[in-house]
């Protein structure tokens, strides 16, 4: 099954990584695609590890477990970096995307030889200046997206404008800085 | 046109309740099965249903409000899991014994202790004698689908049981997949209007419901309740053949994947056949003749239909996601090797594996370890220990 994409998303509790794979998953059903988002539910805390998952394919997916070997990796915290094995299984022509402001010349020494394309993005710096908070989840939707090509920025931007003015009916002021979160995320990964 | 969407399990049993528009739910929360209600609520709150919805303070009161609101002659609904299922336990062999109709959600989860809020299947099978039908369901689409066809076979004169739609919490009941859904007017001109024979708020016919039934009566109630569960059969075929002339999807007692050849195969329930199913997609191209059988229906027990697909396979595992703790094999497992027996498949080697309990992931490294023991036990003619375990950490097999 070759066209089929898995990605899994390393966060902690409360900076929205389910979240985020939730709404990568919409947006790829969106472009016709067989989609799953699921997160791995564990005693649920603020700033805890977690971790939640994509599977993005042409046919109807079939699997109902973890992903072990994934295609992607992303890192919404790069304080994991310390205490999660997040590139276990990680494809070697596959990435791993990371928001740090650090290049990824200066993470790949703390990717346990991980000879894959490692990128990075500084999504702190983008949301906050953006939203005017701290919310990664944002910008490191983008930069999957970027990474991972799995569909043409054009129709994602596209898509995420409606789906964030359905989200955000009721703050529609919320919109443009979410949508220019976006922009800068797709332009600022480093490491492609 | 059916309505392509993406949707948690959860959500789309929810959706299948708001398009049925039921006279009564009533629910308390647990894990994982919480959504259901929540978002049920919010359907009566924004006037989507006209649902009198009843927030019980326990599971023992929403089971014991079911019974009341459906012998009163009410469509009546609720959702649960593990120690809610538990809570309920009295009231679920009075809610089947007064022949209600009540349709539930099971959402899959261990039974504690210890303290566990992950999927097994501990408790539907610890509910496996109390009179429900059950429907087990691979993805949120069968979730889906079970729940209207539930409704329909629960309902039907010759059954008038309750059913419990069962699907695996968190796997299936949380996370977002691909759906085709019904049109709401579909949905409803399926399920039709509730129109009970006997009911308490009718004022024309004075009944009583739930006296005492001393000993020269209550043989043979229960002899007519079993006769309810072996009519069921008949209207579960009739009600899933009209869902298919509706929907294109064809649901049946059991569905047989790649098993027209099949030398090993495994026999397993819910979420885990799809997993089973990409790993025999993956064993084929290898040339091992493996195949999947998935119960859809537990009880009434599809024993005939499951005989008849084992009888010229080598070896079948039977995977159950409940430890049955009688010593001998899970509750899936029993049932499978009596068919068997009784059916008189006795050529097929016959091995049980516990897994998944409380949570433990499966993936499809395991699922092909047990079909390489398949074959292990067809080249050696010797199945050795039957009862064993998959996953487990630094145990035995």
């Amino acid at each position: 099954m070759s066209n089929l994409v898995e990605i899994r998303w390393h966060g902690r509790g409360g900076q929205g990584a389910k979240t985020a794979s939730l709404l990568l998953a919409d947006a790829a059903f969106n472009t016709g695609k067989f989609i799953q988002g699921f997160p791995e539910y564990g005693p649920e805390r603020m700033g805890a590890p977690i971790t939640a998952y994509n599977r993005i394919s042409d046919e109807r997916i079939k699997i109902h477990s973890n992903i072990y070997e994934p295609d992607y990796v992303v890192v919404v915290d790069d304080t994991l970096l310390e205490c999660v094995d997040v590139t276990a299984g990680l494809k070697e022509e596959g990435a791993i995307v990371i928001n740090t402001t650090k290049t990824p010349d200066e993470v790949r020494p703390l990717l346990k030889g991980y000879k894959g394309k490692v990128c990075t993005v500084d999504a702190k710096t983008i949301s906050e200046e953006t939203l005017g908070r701290y919310f990664p989840n944002t910008p490191m939707l983008a930069a999957i997206v970027k990474v991972s090509g799995i569909m043409e920025e054009e129709v994602f931007l596209k898509d995420m404008e409606s789906s964030f003015a359905h989200k955000f009916a009721k703050k529609p002021e919320v919109i443009p800085g979410n949508m220019e979160a976006l922009k800068r995320a797709l332009n600022e990964v480093q490491g492609l | 046109m059916s309505i392509r969407d993406r949707l948690s399990g959860n959500e789309a049993v929810a959706n299948a309740m708001r398009q049925i528009n039921p006279d009564v739910v009533a629910a308390f929360p647990i894990t994982p099965s919480t959504e259901v209600p929540q978002y049920f609520s919010t359907f009566v709150n924004n006037g989507a249903v006209d649902t009198e919805f009843v927030p019980v303070e326990s599971e023992h009161s929403a089971m014991s409000a079911c019974i009341g609101a459906s012998s009163a002659g009410g469509r009546v609904m609720t959702a649960t899991s593990a120690n809610g299922l538990s809570l309920m336990w009295e009231m679920l062999y009075i809610a089947s014994s007064l022949r209600l109709p009540i349709v539930m959600a099971c959402v899959n989860r261990a039974v504690s202790g210890p303290l566990n809020i992950h999927n097994d299947h501990s408790d539907s099978m610890g509910a496996r004698d109390s009179g429900w039908i059950q429907l087990y369901s691979e993805t949120n689409q069968e979730a889906y689908d079970n729940f209207i066809m539930a409704t329909r076979i629960a309902e039907h004169k010759d059954v008038q049981l309750p059913v419990m739609v069962c699907y695996d919490g968190f796997i299936t009941s949380h996370s977002i997949e691909n759906i085709e859904l019904l049109e709401d007017d579909k949905v409803k001109e399926f399920v039709g209007a509730h129109r009970p024979e006997h009911y308490l708020l009718n004022r024309e016919e004075p009944i009583a419901v739930g006296p005492l039934d001393v000993q020269p009566y209550l043989f043979e109630h229960k002899y007519q309740q079993a006769s309810g569960m072996r009519n069921a059969r008949k209207v579960i075929q009739e009600v899933s053949e009209e869902f298919e002339k509706l929907t294109g999807r064809k649901y049946e007692f059991i569905e047989k994947y790649q098993m027209d050849d099949a030398e090993v195969a495994i026999v397993v329930l819910n979420s885990t056949a799809g997993t089973a199913k990409y790993v025999v997609d993956t064993l084929r191209k290898q040339g091992v003749k493996a195949g999947v059988v998935k119960p859809r229906t537990f009880r009434p027990f599809p024993g005939e239909e499951i005989a008849e697909a084992l009888k010229n396979v080598k070896a079948v595992a039977v995977l159950d996601k409940a430890d049955g703790l009688n010593g001998v094999g899970g509750p899936l497992f029993t049932d499978v090797t009596s068919a068997m027996m009784v059916n008189g498949v006795l050529d097929t080697k016959v091995v049980n594996y516990i897994y998944g309990i409380g949570g433990r992931d499966v993936k499809a490294d395991d699922i092909e370890k047990v079909y390489r023991d398949l074959q292990e036990i067809v080249s050696s003619g010797k199945v050795g220990n039957a009862y064993r375990y998959l996953g487990l950490k630094g145990g035995r097999d």
